[in-house]
């Protein structure tokens, strides 16, 4: 096999190298003359200082070749729709179904304004309210709210509570310590971090998830909590979980549940049975909104009633057949964004989790967990490839390996491997988060959208990478070659002196033509 | 009965992978799971839809209990506004290869990182700030961030922020600050609505890790004293987080001109549905200082070469600044933001470009003068409440009439009329802020000012 896959590369100029002086792409809406005439310096308030003394240095282009840019760019993009993206471990890249893109974009979704009546929105607080209740289902706990908007974000909020909850019990200052994995996810510490905690992080024992004896090591009276992932961003199980949640209570602390890898336990494992007190699901990953580039996005944050009175406010309550937000949450840690969140996702997952009920939502895990399985089985043929923890060789949703051996026989290790997917067609392979205690890690997962079809082309393009590698290093460190663009200078993102995040640094630099 | 959204739901293909595998069920996958742990039964979730027709009813039928602002007439603002959206920037923003992208960085998603990187530039033009970075949240979290960078950057653990002040602006300051900084509120002057400089004068001392100030702020007022709270605040060692309305900028001053360490600001206005909210995006811009940048865990993209002469690579600025590796030792929390509505915006403000954002700031200017002079001309009201300039909201007061019964009267007749302070300043009496763009008409506001003056009469 070789790669037959070539991307669009169109060597796109910068959006600022566009267009000539004079052009235009759009012309908003002018006043009429009887109100310019009312106004006729439009400036005549704003004190002479305060106006702008220099036109911004925007591009000036017509419209017909700032859309071809973006098209253009968007050809440049291996987004899920046109890509197997399941190479992003972590990140439960699926099928976000296309209905629910026509659905909000209706007016009746996209020109709601926030602070409307709640008389003229009642059909957007009953999708928050319904899909509130689907989420306490799915989690066994008793209230949500849809504010966070991101997986890290609710993470946060619920951090907040937990402080909160200590406040208020007068051991706010005493009991400032977070437990922690270093296989949950990196905002499971700087969360509670930026929540005010010290963070405590436990590290795997020989199967892969932490022994009950590190935990207990690390319990005291100052412990508020822990947050943690399971299965964690390997894919392990930590099948003495609800001994970890008992001690942890015992200690006098909560239980946060960081449920981003839920796809593989949807109706078979529920945060409730396992004993936490909060738990959150990203809509983004889990519940199929896109993730549109790197959001918007949204993080449902779960909690049982009697961490209720905490949420951030407003939260939506069914009074009769009328929904209504309550705003008065005197208890309340604040709110996490402005209003009540990306309501649009709320409306994409309500009419995902619609679209499957609860058989078709358990199928959705049944399925993660077999592709996951199927394709470790396929990857077992990649030369070079190891399972670092034998002993939990079943992977929920998502497993991490290692190409340890490879790297140490051709000096070509995951993260080069992972660059050459682009050839084939294939996002990269996500690693691991720092710090990196797989070697040369790879972390895929094979959501339920992917067919076996799908995960065998994927694995075929592995094992011909590898191959490559032991025949020819050097042809696969210099890759890829068939993608939008060829391996970057990367040093130069990194060197204070160097770096160009805009071309307003770079004419500092003396670096930009034109100035 | 195979579900559309799932390819390996036939039996056959199962049983298949199942051999592949070695075990005789799904069930023996998830062995690692004590039985005690399992969730017995089945999920009490409504049963599924598969059948798009009927499913696509279903939601609409709810959503179409909804009265979207665009089919009445709506002077809501307040932190989210009714602009034109580019029809362009929702071709954009609705490409499937941009909205199911996520991570596929510098190798998978070039034309992203490329699109990402022309937002941090044209933004960084239009508010004078030598970084912009992929914007967080909306405005609060921005500017929430950016102060607590200050307090990081300055080991001081105050900062003053404007008490004309957007209660959710102020209830997010409470959740990400207040826990450990002291938030005290610098007032505002009752008849222009401007920041009382005396009193932040009074106020700032050498505990003062930052200012904030915004313009416009939440009563409407251009703050055109923040280059001057800007100085005080540097006399003093302290930073200064600028926030402001980019649409207003083809107009009036940038944050960069005035001095400012950090700016923030929302991008909604710049191509953006409103989406109840969904549609806000925080911008941030700063120096190009190591330690500034460092503060920040939001990504940053750097443009820079490949292995092919003349051709643009981009990837991440500094990876290890970001909480994905510093983990909890000292990195704000980051995470999934906005990045779609970065890409809506640099594609809006590379329509525009200077003469479509100057015409846009001197339109919203001149329509807010002639909507609050004309509604300032009823009986019974008082309008603008305070003398500072509007760029879009002005604040309105009646002198006898509850504004909450005011609006009821006006939802009846298509208006939704303007945002009632009573929770967020109580202090301002029978108040409701009203905003005005472009995508109002004379005749709109006409039609406004007479249905107000028949219900007020």
């Amino acid at each position: 096999m070789s790669p037959q896959f070539q991307q669009a590369r169109w060597s796109e100029p910068l959006l600022s190298e566009l267009g000539t002086p004079g052009e235009r792409g759009y012309v908003p809406t002018a006043p009429e003359a009887e109100i310019a005439a009312h106004a006729p310096d439009p400036l005549e308030a704003i004190p002479p200082a305060f106006r702008r003394s220099a036109p911004p240095r925007l591009p000036q282009v017509a419209q017909p070749q700032l859309l071809r840019h973006f098209y253009r760019l968007s050809q440049e993009t291996l987004g899920n729709d046109v890509a197997v993206d399941f190479g992003l471990g972590t990140c439960t890249m699926k099928y976000s179904p296309k209905v629910n893109e026509h659905l909000v974009r209706m007016p009746e979704v996209q020109d709601l304004h926030p602070a409307q009546h709640e008389d003229t929105v009642q059909g957007i607080l009953e999708v928050l309210w319904r899909l509130e209740q689907m989420l306490c289902a799915i989690s066994g706990l008793d209230r949500f709210t849809l504010q966070p908007p991101s997986g890290s974000a609710a993470v946060y909020t619920n951090a907040s509570i937990v402080r909160a909850y200590h406040a208020s019990r007068g051991e706010g200052e005493q009991r400032d310590e977070i437990i922690s994995s270093v296989f949950s996810h990196p905002c499971d510490q700087s969360g509670p971090w930026s929540a005010g905690f010290k963070v405590v992080e436990l590290y795997p024992g020989p199967n892969g998830y932490p022994e009950l004896d590190a935990l207990k090591a690390a319990l005291s009276n100052r412990t508020a909590g822990i947050v943690i992932t399971n299965p964690e961003d390997t894919g392990i199980y930590n099948p003495h979980i609800a001994e970890f949640t008992r001690l942890v209570h015992e200690a006098g602390g909560l239980c946060v549940y960081d449920q981003a890898n839920a796809n593989g336990i949807l109706g078979i494992a529920r945060a409730r049975e396992a004993g936490f007190d909060l738990c959150h699901f990203n809509m983004h990953k889990t519940f199929s909104s896109p993730h549109n580039g790197m959001g918007p996005a949204m993080g449902a944050s779960g909690v049982k009633e009697e961490l209720a009175r905490f949420l951030p406010a407003p939260v939506v309550e069914k009074r009769g057949d009328r929904f209504e937000l309550d705003w008065n949450r005197p208890e309340s840690i604040g709110k996490i964004r402005s209003f009540v969140g990306n309501a649009q996702i709320a409306v994409r997952s309500y009419a995902w989790i619609l679209a499957l009920g609860p058989d078709g939502i358990r199928e959705v895990a049944e399925t993660a967990v077999l592709n996951a399985n199927y394709l470790a089985n396929r990857l077992r043929e990649v030369p070079g490839m190891s399972q670092p923890y034998p002993t939990s060789n079943t992977p929920i949703e998502q497993f991490r390996w290692s190409l340890e051996a490879l790297r140490e026989e051709t000096g070509v290790g995951s993260s080069d491997i992972s660059r050459n997917l682009a050839d084939y067609g294939f996002q990269p392979v996500f690693g691991s988060h720092h710090p990196f205690i797989v070697p040369e890690p790879l972390t895929p997962e094979a959501s339920e959208s992917f067919s076996k079809e799908d995960i065998d082309s994927w694995a075929d393009a592995m094992i011909d990478i590898a191959k490559r590698a032991q025949a020819d290093p050097d042809d696969v460190l210099e890759g890829p070659y068939r993608n939008a663009c060829r391996r970057i200078d990367a040093a130069a993102l990194d060197d204070p002196d160097r770096w160009v995040p805009t071309s307003r640094v770079e004419r500092s630099k003396g670096g930009v033509r034109g100035d | 009965m195979p579900h559309p959204y799932i390819p390996n739901s036939a039996p056959e293909v199962r049983r298949e992978m199942l051999d592949a595998i070695g075990v005789d069920s799904v069930e023996d996958l998830y062995r690692p799971i004590p039985s005690d742990l399992r969730f017995k039964g089945r999920l009490p979730l409504e049963e599924g839809i598969p059948e798009e027709g009927r499913l696509r009813r279903h939601v609409e039928g709810i959503l179409r209990r909804n009265t979207p602002a665009s089919d009445v007439l709506s002077f809501l603002g307040a932190g989210c506004y009714q602009h034109e959206v580019p029809a362009v920037c929702d071709e954009i923003n609705r490409r499937g290869e941009f909205v199911t992208s996520y991570a596929g960085d510098v190798y998978g998603d070039h034309g992203r990182l490329q699109a990402l990187w022309e937002f941090q530039d044209v933004m960084a033009e239009l508010i004078e700030m030598d970084v912009v970075t992929t914007p967080n949240y909306d405005w609060s979290t921005a500017a929430a961030m950016c102060l607590r960078s200050s307090v990081m950057l300055t080991g001081r653990k105050r900062v003053l922020v404007p008490a004309a002040l957007l209660l959710d602006r102020r209830l997010v300051f409470q959740d990400y600050l207040a826990h450990d900084v002291q938030v005290d509120e610098i007032p505002f002057d009752d008849a222009t609505g401007l920041l009382d400089l005396a009193a932040l004068r009074s106020m700032i001392g050498d505990d003062v890790a930052a200012v904030y100030v915004e313009y416009p702020n939440a009563l409407g007022v251009i703050e055109h004293q923040a280059g001057e709270a800007v100085e005080i605040a540097h006399e003093h060692g302290a930073m200064a987080v600028v926030g402001s309305d980019p649409s207003g900028l083809g107009v009036l001053a940038s944050p960069g001109s005035l001095g400012a360490d950090f700016a923030v600001g929302d991008l909604q206005p710049l191509g953006m549905h409103m989406s109840y909210g969904g549609g806000l995006s925080g911008y941030i811009g700063c120096r190009n200082i190591p330690e500034v940048i460092e503060s920040l865990p939001v990504f940053i993209f750097a443009k820079t070469e490949t292995l092919e002469p003349g051709q643009h690579g981009f990837g991440y600025l500094n990876f290890d600044r970001t909480h994905y590796v510093k983990r909890g030792e000292g990195s704000q929390n980051g995470g999934t933001t906005t990045a779609l509505w970065a890409i809506t915006a640099a594609a809006y403000l590379g329509l525009h470009g200077p003469e479509g954002m100057r015409e846009l700031g001197e339109g919203l200017l001149q329509r807010t003068r002639y909507a609050a002079d004309r509604i300032g001309a009823l009986p019974g009201v008082t309008a603008p409440r305070f003398s500072g300039a509007s760029l879009k909201e002005f604040v309105v007061t009646y002198d006898a009439h509850d504004v909450a019964t005011v609006d009821a009267a006006l939802r009846e007749r298509g208006i939704f009329g303007g945002k009632d302070l009573s929770v967020d300043f109580p202090s301002l009496g029978r108040s409701s802020l009203w905003a005005v763009t472009e995508v109002h008409s004379k005749d709109d506001i006409d039609r406004l000012v007479d249905t107000l003056g028949e219900v007020l009469a």
